[in-house]
């Protein structure tokens, strides 16, 4: 019995849980995960790490959907997210079964971090090392929303968040840049040149962008930057 | 006294996605088995003890302004009439009624259950309002896992929710129908009568509950397990009201007043001689 004991998350005595905090330490490692929400579209992006040149890449898809109106993009333990995912696609079939009725984002996340919650709170097991972002569409009344969760089992809505490495850096771009429109230029911007990005609209459901059209917004931004730098140094010239 | 120790749990196994199963969602209340040699047998001799006989009659329709409910209130155990003022019209929660027909317990304790354990808890979980056709499914399921124990259920989960009016029929065999109406017991052939020849989608309120009430009469006219007092609700966008609840003998004399007859010849005195 003893040893049984031995791998559970059990207060420390200045009331920290370490399992959950070191999990959070591997979710600052993982790859940065960002999430917009605007009027009408939710946007997910993903840093991707350079892919090796033998591997296919479309095998490796960080950004999934968990139903037709949902989906779900983590940072942190990519095998422990396989998991989760797997719960939680079972958890919106099953609630469509039983209510005959999809899922609202709410519900799916409140799902996923009890479940997180449990992995916490339980004797031989360890925490979920995942950090996840899901965007989806109310079933009914059509609004966008975004929701993380974490290690520990907390959730909350955002209108832009990011999650981890450097999340705290895009947070404070996001924080500078937000306004409540069309996300998609934002995710780019801040994520950086390696990074997959996924639309959801109402209508059409989740949309992987191409690496075409990444690479067309990218040097979008880039023009407008220069654009912006230009002008700032013009008329310090002429002064 | 039993502990709750679902706290003191380990996680769920990490093998295999079966487990699922047990959210609260579709479990049923965990009910001891009764301990018999021949659990097969047993639930034979239950139903049979039981014979769905639902003696009684009970209609509800779905029309232009919402839905229509009405049932008689006569129990009946065979041939002896132990109550005529049975509310077989239970109140689930403000905007959603179930009527009862088969055993009145399993009536009453399951919708009881569906109003509390399940609409309401939905309601404070997911902070809106559980959809009819969500209710009546969990408690299908509900049902449907007692399935040969001896439930005796036939209900219509009647409500108005985001979607417009909602009207679906249960029963302990666990079976869920939609429709737009339904008579469930013994007196429901007579109620369908006059329910579906009179039924047109775009009636008023007052029409409506006209028709319903007829039908129940004719109901308990006819059949000699329904009578007592013929209730008729309706549920609109804002809830269920009661609208009327009238005695069915008084209700004969409404449709089919006594016309004094002419007398063709009266008996005169005869003088004493």
């Amino acid at each position: 019995m003893a040893r049984y004991d031995r791998a559970i998350t059990v207060f420390s005595p200045d009331g920290h849980l370490f399992q959950v905090e070191y999990a959070l330490e591997a979710v600052r490692k993982g790859n940065a995960a960002v999430g917009v929400r605007g009027t009408d579209t939710v946007v997910l992006g993903v840093e991707k790490k350079s892919a090796a040149k033998l591997q296919d890449s479309r095998s490796v898809r960080k950004i999934v959907n968990l139903d037709n109106h949902i989906a779900l993009a983590c940072a942190g333990l990519k095998a422990d997210a396989r998991v989760l995912i797997n719960r939680a696609r079972i958890e919106c079939q099953s609630h469509r079964l039983t209510v005959e009725d999809p899922v609202t984002v709410e519900y799916i996340t409140r799902y996923i971090a009890g479940l997180q919650q449990k992995y916490t709170q339980s004797g031989g097991v360890r925490p979920f090392g995942l950090s996840t972002l899901i965007i989806g569409f109310d079933p009914y009344t059509g609004v966008p929303s975004l929701y993380q969760t974490d290690p520990s089992g907390t959730f909350s809505a955002w209108k832009a968040n990011a999650t981890g490495r450097n999340s705290n850096s895009i947070r404070e771009f996001l924080e500078k840049n937000y306004k409540e429109t069309h996300g998609q230029e934002t995710v780019v911007e801040s994520g950086g040149k390696n990074i997959e990005v996924a639309v959801m609209t109402k209508d059409q459901g989740l949309r992987q962008l191409e690496e075409a059209e990444i690479d067309a917004i990218v040097a979008e931004i880039e023009a407008e930057k220069a654009a912006a730098e230009a002008a700032k140094k013009g008329p310090a010239r002429d002064a | 006294m039993k502990l709750d120790t679902t706290g003191l749990e380990s996680a769920l196994p990490l093998f295999g996605a079966n487990c699922q199963m047990v959210d609260g969602f579709t479990a049923a209340p965990a009910f001891e088995l009764p301990t018999t040699l021949d659990f097969d047998g047993f639930q034979k001799e239950a139903i049979q003890m039981v014979k769905p006989a639902k003696g009684t009659t009970t209609l509800a329709f779905i029309f232009k302004e919402g839905v229509m409910v009405a049932a008689d209130s006569r129990a009946s155990m065979g041939g002896y009439i132990s109550s005529q003022s049975v509310k077989k019209i239970i109140e689930i929660n403000p905007y959603m009624l179930g009527t009862m027909a088969g055993g009145a317990a399993d009536c009453q304790f399951w919708h009881r259950n569906l109003g509390i354990k399940v609409c309401r808890l939905h309601e404070l979980a997911n902070k809106r309002r559980i959809s009819v056709t969500g209710a009546s499914k969990l408690l299908a399921n509900i049902l449907y896992s007692y399935r040969g124990m001896g439930l005796s259920v036939g209900t219509m989960i009647a409500g108005w929710d985001e979607t417009g009016p909602g009207l679906y029929y249960v029963d302990s065999e666990g079976g869920r129908l939609k429709g737009p109406r339904f008579s469930v017991g013994s007196g429901s052939p007579y109620a369908y009568g006059v329910l579906d020849s009179g039924y047109r989608y775009d009636m008023s309120i007052e029409e409506a509950a006209e028709l319903a009430r007829r039908a129940i009469y004719h109901a308990t006219f006819r059949d000699g397990a329904s009578g007592g007092v013929a209730s008729v609700y309706h549920v609109g966008p804002n809830g269920w009201k009661k609208l009327s609840g009238d005695d069915v003998g008084e209700l004969h004399y409404k449709y089919y007043p006594v016309t004094p007859s002419t007398v063709e010849q009266e008996m005169v005195e005869v003088s004493a001689a």
